[in-house]
């Protein structure tokens, strides 16, 4: 089953780096969010797939019956998905933003901040 | 109902039962505070004229705390707190050693100088759009980056200081801002999310995440385990997030555009924490791989520098000029991490101990030279020196330090790394530390011909006497970049402490598993 998911991971991560070498911001946007779904998937495989049991002790007992999903990853994929959605929203909000101020999306365009043929530093008084 | 559910068990086992010490407290108190009061001060949002004070009173009081942490640490070595009380590795561990106390102090010094530089520099649109609760979160992120002891709270605290980075970086919404920070912004979520896919590797071969117990289950798995993929990985991500060549092309292309102490917050604290990171990983948890991966390093480490060092020169902005130097400086770093060994490591730490004090008073020097020459182009500032000899001086330290000029902090950082590299035979790594001082040299002092020394208009920009809020940061890095180039044992010894306690781990270790623990 890993590897399956290993294979799927990597056709994820192939299509955000594809999205991700686009001039176009809104492209490179949509890159940001498959790519933040291909690390949640890679961490959860990375946790390995085992039965769909809930990690609950139950009452009396002091370890686990028997095999048992594992916990770790998902807590770990909840914090990513937190941070890289927030990150997603204030992105877009940015791009929106240089396309209204920039009037372009294409990075090659956006020399705002590092002008085109600047001229040279002086040589001499 | 609750006893029914009591285990029998030893709760010993898996919980620390006694009470966390007063020193234990302190290990993550720099967090706690800075949060603590970034969030007052989104309550005081409305009371524009409260809020310096209040964010320099909690940076006065991080520098404290940051102090008594180190003076604690240098006394008793190692210490660590663990939240939830779960035992190592189950809980979240936070962990300092002198490394991490070291530039954890120098980063609060800093953000200091910038608070209080800030009150001249922020008005009250910055005030409204929340300059001081960004600052003191981006504070508790970057505290927490050089404190914590696990991995992927390690890439938590990177989150932290980024978004509120970004904030921080389009402060009052100019074209030029929102440009710098599209690339800054995609490039650097880039490289947090490729330490988040190690990291997920990381998990998937070793099982843990506690850095204690990485560096000593490292050993076991050494044949078994990709280390050497989870070992590359790492040194893209963090030389991503210090701008190492050749993934240093959002430093120059975003540090000029926003408000001078943001940048100069910038110089000081991000790039380091990428560079704290790739120390933390590569000399104390992975020695091996670094030894293999230490020409790769070396060789980034010298073109970084020979790159920052001649963008450098082909510039004409003062701003641009020295986000070209951050990056050379950072090549110096890196070089010395990969010669290792104490001169080597204790080179790199020193090297950015000193950075970030010179590169933040660079920027502040550039804040006050674009105020008062009112241009930011050094082919039209002019006449600076004579407008304020004092000013003029005190760059010129700073321009003295950057370049690795005695008597200033630069100096014996790069005696360090020059005399590491030449015992190790890396001849041609000493001469780009050489070339790079000198090139450097030829820059800052390019700077201060045109646009101090040159004869220049009187009346252009402000012409108001500066104030001390305005000189006094400035003065102050500048005083401790002199004092520590005059009488640098004490911080050398503190450094070569960190040095050896990174390369020999073990009272990091017992500090986080003392009886041994279990595997």
């Amino acid at each position: 089953m890993e590897a399956w998911f290993s294979l799927l991971v990597g056709i994820f991560f192939a299509v955000a780096v594809y999205l991700l070498l686009s001039k176009f911001i809104i492209r490179v946007l949509l890159g940001v969010a498959v790519l933040g779904n291909a690390v949640n998937l890679l961490i959860f495989t990375g946790g390995r797939l085992t039965r769909e049991v809930p990690p609950v002790i139950t009452g009396g007992a002091d370890v686990l019956a028997g095999p048992a999903a594992n916990p770790l990853p998902q807590a770990l994929i909840l914090t990513a998905i937190v941070i890289s959605f927030s990150f997603f929203a204030f992105l877009l909000v940015l791009a929106w933003r240089a396309y209204d101020d920039l009037a372009t999306d294409n990075t090659d365009e956006m020399r705002v901040a590092e002008p085109v043929n600047e001229p040279a530093p002086p040589l001499g008084y | 109902m609750a006893a029914s559910f009591s285990p029998p068990a030893d709760l010993s086992a898996a919980l620390v039962l006694a009470s966390p010490t007063m020193a234990e407290w302190l290990v993550i108190l720099p967090v706690a505070w800075c949060l603590g009061v970034g969030a007052l001060l989104v309550m005081l949002r409305r009371s524009l004229g409260l809020q310096p004070g209040i964010a320099i009173a909690g940076l006065a009081g991080l520098v404290l705390i940051d102090g008594l942490l180190l003076t604690h640490v240098a006394a008793n070595g190692p210490a660590t707190m663990v939240m939830g009380r779960w035992l190592p590795p189950f809980g979240i561990a936070f962990t300092v050693d002198m490394t991490g106390a070291l530039f954890a102090l120098v980063a609060a010094t800093v953000a200091l100088a910038a608070g209080i530089f800030s009150l001249v520099d922020i008005n009250d649109s910055g005030r409204r759009y929340g300059f001081y609760p960004l600052l003191m979160v981006l504070m508790a992120g970057v505290s927490g980056a050089f404190l914590t002891g696990d991995i992927f709270n390690l890439y938590v605290w990177f989150e932290v200081l980024l978004i509120s980075s970004f904030g921080l970086l389009v402060l009052g919404s100019e074209r030029e801002q929102i440009d710098g920070t599209v690339k800054y912004g995609f490039l650097n979520l880039v490289a947090t999310t490729l330490f988040l896919v190690t990291t997920g590797y990381l998990y998937a071969v070793f099982g843990t995440l506690n850095m204690a117990d990485i560096a000593r289950k490292a050993e076991n798995l050494r044949d078994s385990a990709p280390l050497m993929t989870l070992v590359g990985l790492y040194v893209l991500a963090f030389a991503m997030k210090a701008a190492a060549f050749p993934v240093n092309f959002w430093l120059p292309a975003s540090y000029h555009t926003p408000r001078v102490v943001v940048s100069a917050l910038f110089a000081g604290l991000l790039t380091k924490v990428g560079i704290y990171a790739l120390i933390r990983v590569t000399v104390m948890l992975f020695p091996v791989e670094r030894e293999e991966l230490s020409f790769v390093l070396a060789l980034a480490g010298a073109v970084t520098m020979l790159v920052g060092v001649f963008g450098a020169l082909a510039q004409t902005d003062f701003r641009r000029i020295l986000g070209y130097l951050i990056v050379s400086g950072i090549g110096s770093i890196i070089a010395g991490i990969a010669i290792g060994g104490p001169g080597g490591t204790g080179g790199a730490i020193f090297y950015a101990l000193h950075s970030m004090l010179v590169m933040t008073g660079l920027y502040f020097a550039s804040g006050i030279a674009i105020r008062l020459g009112a241009s930011t182009s050094i082919a039209t500032l002019a006449g600076l020196y004579r407008r304020h000899a004092g000013f003029a001086a005190l760059t010129l330290m700073l321009c003295f330090a950057v370049s690795g000029l005695p008597p200033f902090s630069g100096f014996w950082p790069k005696v360090m790394l020059v005399k590491a590299a030449l015992d190790i035979g890396a001849w041609w790594l000493a001469a780009a530390l050489l070339l790079t001082g000198f090139l450097t040299m030829i820059v800052t002092g390019r700077l201060f011909l045109l646009a101090y020394w040159r004869e220049g208009a009187d009346t252009a920009g402000e012409t108001a006497p500066l104030s001390a809020a305005t000189l006094g940061p400035l003065a102050a890095l500048a005083l401790a970049a002199l004092l520590i180039g005059l009488y640098p044992e004490p911080l050398l010894a503190a450094i070569q402490s960190a040095a050896a306690g990174l390369a020999e781990p073990s009272a990091y270790l017992n500090s986080v598993f003392p009886a041994g623990g279990s595997q």
